[in-house]
């Protein structure tokens, strides 16, 4: 079992998108700038992804 | 120029002193909005960096999301260290200090029903992932049999023993999440990492988040299973990003 403390710097980034992108109160309304929206999330997952595997794989 | 727009990292009890951190997003300063016994942790950010435009093409830019995020955390992290927060959705921007306070005024009833949600309780996450199945005794192919035709039923048996591994392990995965959620004041599911994200080659069979009080029991829970068919890691404590939601998780 590993045990990694969260505030520490080498939180995986993996571990923190889970709760950044989905996670979080949602405010939705016309007064606020919001890119919470689920579309855009899966949109930057699919880049971070590509991102992820150009670098693994030059 | 623009006015600066407002980042919102999260909403804390009003009571809760300025979070301890060097710096927030973009390097911008980290402080407080208050009002209706809430206060928001916010920064001024540049109009043109945090407009709807640019944050929608930074967000395709995996080195300024991983700085960003990390600095979003390091804000949130900093504030749950010193009571109950509500962290708000990555990359929420306000026109203005007074939009904040509108927020406030409207939704404070709900933030502080969420707030009290976690109040003494930290997010653990538990990753579960499936153990390589030991091998068992392989069907030996009909005597008699072609070398095509054992080849073949050696790939048919290789198909089928991965098959009832994976079957396995989601099974095994389950059983963990329902004895983890029942030591959890509330839980929740992820998707599966993308193996080409963690790196790793077994299969995730289990990302979840867990709301606890004391983690004795989860760790209990976890140290149960450790020479199951499940590989469990545990990841925490966190700010409870999964569970400060304003409808009932």
């Amino acid at each position: 079992m590993t045990v990694d403390r969260a505030l520490d710097r080498d939180v995986a980034l993996v571990d923190l998108l889970d709760r950044l992108l989905a996670g979080g109160v949602v405010i939705a309304g016309e007064i606020t700038i919001s890119l919470a929206d689920v579309d855009l999330v899966h949109v930057s997952l699919r880049a971070l992804i590509s991102s992820v595997s150009t670098l693994v794989e030059p | 120029m623009a006015d600066a727009l407002v980042y919102l990292y999260a909403v804390t009890d009003a009571g809760l002193p300025e979070p301890a951190v060097d710096a927030g997003v973009d390097g911008a300063r980290v402080r407080r909005v208050v009002g209706h016994g809430l206060a928001a942790v916010v920064s001024s950010v540049d109009p043109v960096r945090f407009s709807e435009e640019s944050l929608r093409r930074s967000l395709e830019d995996l080195q300024w999301l991983e700085t960003t995020a990390r600095a979003h955390h390091a804000v949130v992290d900093a504030a749950a260290r010193s009571g109950p927060v509500a962290p708000v959705r990555f990359a929420t921007v306000y026109l203005d200090d007074d939009r904040i306070r509108g927020l406030l005024a409207e939704r404070g009833a709900e933030f502080g029903a969420a707030l009290d949600r976690v109040r003494g309780r930290v997010e653990w996450g538990v990753k579960g992932f499936a153990v390589p199945s030991a091998a068992p005794g392989e069907p030996e192919p009909a005597p008699g049999a072609g070398p095509g035709a054992s080849y073949l039923a050696r790939r048919l048996a290789e198909r089928n023993r991965a098959a009832r591994g994976q079957e396995e392990a989601l099974a095994a995965a389950e059983a963990v999440h329902r004895e983890l959620a029942a030591v959890a004041a509330a839980s929740r599911r992820y998707p599966a990492q993308d193996p080409r994200l963690t790196g790793r080659r077994e299969e995730m069979v289990l990302n979840a988040a867990y709301l606890v009080a004391d983690d004795e029991a989860l760790r209990h829970v976890v140290e149960q299973h450790a020479a199951g068919t499940v590989r469990l890691e545990l990841t925490g404590p966190w700010a409870p990003y999964s569970f400060a939601t304003l409808e009932e998780p």
